[in-house]
């Protein structure tokens, strides 16, 4: 690719005439530059939001015995910690990420479908909005477990019926966000940009978006039918009439399972941009890369069950989940050794999000071991729903898929902004979260292998010791956070200028064909590849 | 391949339509429905005046937004490249919408096959519902009244029948507006529409049978469930493809549409192709088997 920097389709864009400021800017606006940046704060706001719950759970939690909250109130919190960091949180982050770079990536003028991206993105504050109020209806917001499983969700109260409609709004919003990023990536890929010449980010959510199509109506069904059994007389989960409760957990499960990887894939994307950037080396095995990837799309609408072990399923039906389960380790594998071989020999160096990248690799492979370990029907009896579960998951996701956002946004920062980070308190954010997420949760691995279950407000004593050590962890992190804030506020407002290649080792487009900051419209024409 | 996409060289320029409000529209008019329909379901009637107005705030917006790119479209704006993206994305949704189904489908398969036969079982009926036997049609074991399942070859059949019928009607018309044979085409897509809103009306008759004269109600079991919501839902899909159908008619009577540009037209015959082929799983699956 050409190193030449080219500015074409920055003075003229398509959109003369209607040309709102303000406020009405960001409502009305359909710049997947805008969109990105819309994405990327709703889902800091909401990870500060629920993060907040996290520290309602940890301070209850702190000490044995009810000292804080009520248990209900602890339920509601774990709900709707559950379902904000999920749908509010990591998933908008990476859909932010997707509409920032995947345009410039490719050579792209914009998404596919502009005005639909607009509306992807603003039906999530009214979405969150449902949540929200959900705490204020009688009964107070549903406090059944972010998985909603029936039949409990079927007694619940006014804020369960706002749970399931803010999912299916939801669901909407990611079903024309991935359908938008297909079609981007499908049809809008500048000639000579070919499939497999696509950096891997472009690629994972290509794959991503595919999985967010398949499985959200699914749980959009799954929801529906809630209603219906909440509502309108249905037996769907019913056994009095002919249904079963565990049919939901197959429904949602089969969403379930993919989601996992719809929040995973993504963050597995920023990293493959990443590594190879920091070590100066082209990504090792960028083929297998993408197998590996559709490998793991293919296999996640195969093992959904594994997440049911315990409610009473056929031998049979335990052994072909588990072999199946523990056949992704292989393409995951895949993954971690092709980062760490790309590393290998290269000319390192460790600025804030290599940081952030790294710890990717270690805390991510330590979470997939532990899935691995769960995968095992015989184990996961003893383990299924203790603290064990929770550990692995946040290790995946609280670590995984947080640090890859933290990564990508220090990462890409100087492109969008055209400014620098301050690079000393960027390591103080990495190093003060790496330290405290892992007291948080490397401990919850010990109670939960001792038999302390998820979800409830009161622990026996001999549990306390490492929900004392995990609370205090969780703290330090939630006030890390915070630096992140000031970190980045302080960057926009004072940051010294970017260079315009920040980055020598990083050779996607957006960095050799785009000046920095980018402009408001890039790629008015596509660029010339060579 | 497709029609429109006629030019085989790459466009230098894809259209990037410049801000509109519309989409605030919508996501306002969905809240707004969303929290009427959450009062209404308990009890507060108030609940009626939101839902109303967040449907009347969403006519209004399809009304200006799919104004809007009608105009866009009949002014030329679009050409190949901007074609393709909108095949792309109808695909994709009528996929997303097929996984829809396949939640409703599943839970219909997993009735059927594990969880009634499971009831029958002898840990179930030793305990629980002594005498209840595994059969389908099933209310489960604590349904007590007597009620009769929607037989295949009445209504059902003939619906099958005028569903093909009409997945013909618009596949004759989409051939007439290929060769420009308005008069065809304008007639052979109201037989079309005239077709779908006879399968509507067929099926409103059923329902209404279903409750007067079967005692099969939403609330009949799980066969009642099964039964309801996903014929239900494909009669929802039916309305809209009629709709859309209506209002294509319409553009093409006010002379919208060129031989070779007209994927308004395509992407609703997919549409209907798609809630056809969904019938006809309903027809084995539901009244036959």
């Amino acid at each position: 690719m050409s190193a030449v920097v080219d500015t074409h389709g920055q003075a003229h864009g398509d959109d003369h005439g209607y040309h709102p400021s303000g406020i009405m800017r960001w409502i009305t606006t359909t710049n997947h530059k805008d969109i990105g940046t819309l994405y990327l704060w709703f889902s800091f706001t909401m990870f500060m939001i629920g993060g907040a719950m996290a520290m309602v759970i940890r301070l209850e939690l702190f000490s044995p015995g009810l000292q804080w909250v009520n248990p209900d109130f602890f339920n509601q919190m774990t709900t709707m910690h559950g379902l904000i960091m999920v749908f509010g949180a990591i998933m908008p982050a990476f859909v932010g990420f997707a509409n920032w770079q995947i345009p410039m990536m490719i050579g792209a003028p914009d998404m596919a479908f502009a005005r639909l991206n607009n509306w992807s993105f603003w039906l999530l504050p009214f979405a969150a909005s449902l949540l929200v109020i959900s705490f204020f209806t009688p009964g107070g917001a549903p406090g059944v477990g972010w998985t909603m499983y029936a039949p409990l969700t079927v007694q619940m109260g006014v804020g369960m019926d706002l749970t399931i409609f803010a999912v299916h709004l939801l669901g909407m919003s990611s079903i024309m966000g991935s359908i938008n990023i297909i079609t981007t990536i499908l049809n809008l890929r500048a000639p000579g940009m070919t499939l497999m010449r696509m950096p891997l980010f472009c690629w994972t959510w290509l794959i991503t978006a595919y999985l967010l199509v398949a499985a959200m109506p699914v749980l959009a069904g799954a929801v529906t039918m809630t209603l219906t059994d909440r509502h309108f007389g249905t037996s769907f989960f019913n056994a009095a009439g002919g249904g079963d409760p565990v049919l939901y957990q197959h429904i949602f499960w089969f969403f379930g399972h993919p989601e996992v990887y719809i929040i995973a894939l993504p963050a597995f994307g920023v990293i493959s941009q990443v590594i190879p950037a920091f070590s100066r080396k082209p990504l090792f095995g960028y083929a297998s890369m993408v197998y590996a990837t559709s490998a793991i799309a293919i296999l996640s609408f195969i093992v959904w069950a594994h997440h049911m072990y315990t409610v009473g399923m056929p031998v049979a039906g335990q052994l072909f989940f588990m072999y199946a389960t523990t056949l992704i380790a292989v393409p995951t594998g895949v993954k971690v050794f092709n980062w760490v071989a790309t590393m290998w020999r290269g000319s390192l160096s460790f600025e804030t999000p290599m940081l952030f990248a790294v710890g990717f690799v270690f805390l991510f492979t330590l979470g997939g071991m532990t899935g691995l370990v769960l995968s095992l029907a015989a184990v996961d009896i003893q383990l299924h729903d203790t603290y064990y579960v929770v550990a692995h998951f946040h290790y995946v996701m609280a670590i995984g898929a947080v640090f890859a956002g933290y990564a990508g946004v220090y990462f890409w920062f100087p492109k969008w902004t055209g400014k620098m980070y301050d690079e000393t308190l960027g390591k103080w954010h990495f190093w003060l979260s790496v330290v405290f997420i892992n007291i948080t949760f490397f401990v919850q691995h010990f109670s939960g292998l001792a038999g302390m279950p998820r979800r409830v407000p009161d622990y026996p004593l001999m549990f306390e010791t490492w929900n004392k050590i995990s609370s205090i962890g969780a703290f330090g992190f939630g006030i890390a956070q915070f630096l992140f804030l000031y970190i980045i506020i302080k960057a926009i407002r004072s940051g010294e200028q970017a260079p315009e290649r920040p980055w020598e080792g990083a050779d996607s487009l957006e960095w050799t064909h785009l000046p920095t900051p980018a402009p408001h419209h890039s790629f008015h024409t596509p660029p010339v590849l060579k | 391949m497709a029609q429109g996409a006629t030019d085989p060289r790459r466009q230098q320029h894809y259209y990037v339509p410049p801000p509109m409000p519309w989409p605030i529209f919508g996501s306002m008019a969905l809240f707004l429905m969303v929290l009427g329909g959450v009062f209404v379901m308990n009890g507060t009637s108030a609940g009626w005046i939101s839902l109303a107005v967040g449907a009347m705030v969403i006519l209004y917006m399809m009304f200006r937004w799919f104004g809007d790119v009608i105009r866009e479209s009949e002014s030329g704006t679009y050409h190949g490249w901007e074609d393709m993206s909108f095949r792309w994305g109808m695909s994709w949704f009528i996929f997303s919408e097929v996984m829809f189904f396949a939640a409703f489908f599943g839970a219909l398969f997993w009735v059927r096959v594990m969880s009634v036969p499971d009831l029958a079982n002898l840990e179930h009926t030793a305990l629980l519902w002594p005498g209840f036997e595994a059969h389908w049609p099933s209310a489960g074991p604590a349904f007590a009244e007597k009620f009769s399942p929607m037989g295949a070859w009445g209504i059902p059949a003939i619906n099958t029948m005028l569903l093909l019928s009409s997945g013909v009607t618009v596949t004759i018309a989409h051939f007439a507006l290929k060769q420009n044979r308005r008069g065809r085409l304008n007639l052979f897509l109201f037989l079309t529409v005239a077709l779908g809103v006879l399968f509507l009306a067929l099926q409103v008759y059923e329902y209404g049978h279903g409750y007067a004269d079967l005692n099969l109600k939403l609330t009949t079991g799980v066969y009642g469930s099964t039964f309801y919501m996903l014929t239900g839902f494909h009669g929802f899909h039916v309305t809209v493809g009629a709709i859309m159908l209506s209002v294509i008619l319409a553009r093409c009577l006010s002379g919208h549409f060129k031989p070779d540009h007209h994927f308004g037209f395509e992407a609703v015959a997919w549409y209907w192709h798609f809630v056809d082929v969904v019938w006809l799983g309903l027809f084995i699956f539901v009244y036959w088997l």
